[in-house]
């Protein structure tokens, strides 16, 4: 087994250990801070993937953003952290059978799909200025609705966030 | 001989002594500035600081660096001990990753990826995250409030480090911190902030652009590091010391060690993106790898001075003040910049 391969199972240990965390764990704090190491396994093997823009963009944006916003909604409804969530088992017969099927899709995908396979380990290119030029001309317009849409919920959340208090009569 | 011809050749053991480097760095530097913040704030409160151990107290920081190594770890009953435990050690990557692309010189730089820029505003979040989860494990409200304030503070001021990021990516073309640097190199009126290396004519009217950026760079990147007149998080009159005021001995040295290579990073990122980097201010005259080191590590103590001096020459904030500060003022100013910086390239 060469380096590279180590590495990349530490990554895959991290990735999938914290997840089950996530899943399993019954402190919805210590969930929460395993996202952290989930979302860092994952960056790592974007890598590896020579997904260099989008393993940084992942840490940007999942860690720095959504991680650190799922934190504060946890912590400043402090008095429901130590309500234990419910994990018994409630309607398991639909949960089997969602879950079966979700998961036969996802491996049939991968039996089916045909990998594209290299022995060689290839040098990263400068991908962000592919993906710049990608994103002005071939996808300029789902970039420009994607951004409008963000806009929307940006102005949305601070119209709920600012709604003012009415005087007193 | 032979034995240490064997490990260079081995590229594991080569590349894990040079990620090495910046940690020896951060702790020899770190002692020199724990004495210069001493010296300087007792000069500006007009005391003389610590005089008696070694000549004007140079051997200080290294009696208090053995004291803290000494002290006994208290984990406090209460806390979440497996988060209490993590979140120092998470802070401290957080922080150590930034050093993996900082160039301190033409030939050194951790590692040469394309997206350095990117990369150092990305892996600031994990900082933030050890923060909040050291608020959160010390189980007491002081840390709480501390950790969750500074969380705020930092992202908020993300915001325009990465506007003034984006500003000067504009002008060099590339995220690349080590392009970046050799963009500017051949003397002071190639920097960024006078412009960078372009004709005459656009360099002048890019000048004002620039230096009002560098100088919302300089003011966003105290906030990020939370340190007076931003430093909320650690408000001794309200919140006793903020997130880590549980800890202490080792832990509490890592956080400590954490903020003064963050002090550190911020000003080399100014540096690297404004100031030229490694290039020396005078052309061709003391260049050279050598010399790259000592210019960029000299030009980011120059700005670690002037937050020291800023630090105890300035009253705190309040926190509206702080959020007013950085969504009112520094975001659309930037703004502004971005788009005259735009508008002038492409002229």
């Amino acid at each position: 087994m060469d380096l590279y391969t180590i590495i990349f199972y530490i990554f895959a240990v991290i990735t999938l250990g914290a997840a089950c965390v996530v899943v399993f764990s019954r402190n919805i704090v210590r969930a929460a801070f395993a996202l952290l190491f989930a979302f860092f396994g994952v960056a790592g093997i974007y890598v590896f993937l020579l997904a260099d823009f989008i393993a940084i963009t992942q840490l940007l944006i999942y860690v720095g953003g959504i991680l650190v916003l799922i934190l504060f909604g946890v912590m400043l409804t402090s008095h429901q952290i130590h309500v234990d969530t419910k994990t018994g088992t409630v309607q398991t017969l639909p949960a089997v059978m969602i879950v079966s099927a979700l998961a036969g899709t996802i491996i049939g995908i991968f039996w089916s799909t045909d990998w594209n396979v290299s022995s060689q380990l290839k040098i990263m290119d400068k991908t962000a200025p592919q993906i710049g030029e990608l994103l002005l001309t071939k996808y300029l317009l789902p970039f420009e609705i994607a951004s409008v849409v963000l806009l929307v919920a940006l102005i949305g959340a601070a119209m709920i966030a600012r709604r003012e208090k009415k005087p007193k009569d | 001989m032979e034995f240490i011809q064997t490990l260079l050749a081995n590229e594991l053991v080569v590349s894990i002594f040079l990620s090495l480097l910046p940690l020896v760095f951060i702790i020899v530097y770190a002692l020199v500035v724990l004495y210069t913040e001493m010296k300087v704030a007792a000069h500006i409160q007009d005391r003389v600081a610590y005089m008696r151990t070694g000549w004007h107290g140079l051997l200080q920081p290294i009696a208090d660096m053995l004291k803290l190594l000494q002290k006994e770890d208290i984990i406090p009953d209460k806390a979440d001990k497996l988060l209490f435990r993590l979140a120092p050690i998470i802070a401290f990557v957080g922080t150590y990753a930034a050093y993996a692309v900082l160039p301190f010189s033409s030939i050194y730089i951790g590692s040469n990826i394309n997206l350095g820029a990117f990369f150092l505003v990305a892996v600031g979040s994990l900082v933030v995250v050890g923060i909040l989860m050291a608020g959160w494990a010390s189980n007491n409200k002081w840390s709480l409030f501390g950790g969750v304030r500074s969380a705020a503070q930092m992202i908020s001021y993300e915001i325009p480090t990465a506007i003034a990021i984006i500003i000067v990516v504009m002008i060099t073309g590339s995220l690349n911190l080590q392009d970046v640097t050799k963009f500017q190199d051949g003397g002071i009126g190639n920097w960024v902030v006078f412009g960078g290396p372009l004709p005459w004519s656009q360099k002048l009217m890019l000048m004002p652009f620039t230096i009002i950026t560098f100088f919302i760079l300089f003011v966003s990147s105290i906030a990020e590091v939370n340190r007076t007149p931003f430093d909320l998080p650690e408000a001794e009159s309200e919140l006793v010391q903020g997130f880590n005021t549980e800890y202490s001995g080792m832990r509490f040295a890592m956080f400590y060690l954490s903020e003064y290579a963050n002090l550190f990073t911020v000003s080399a990122v100014g540096v690297a993106l404004f100031l030229g980097g490694w290039s020396s201010p005078f052309g061709t005259f003391m260049s050279g790898p050598v010399w790259g080191i000592f210019w960029f590590v000299a030009k980011a103590y120059v700005f670690v001075l002037i937050q020291i001096w800023v630090r105890w020459t300035l009253p705190r904030l309040r926190v509206d003040q702080l959020m007013y500060v950085s969504w009112k003022v520094l975001t659309p100013w930037l703004f502004a910049c971005l788009l005259a910086v735009g508008l002038i390239l492409v002229l």
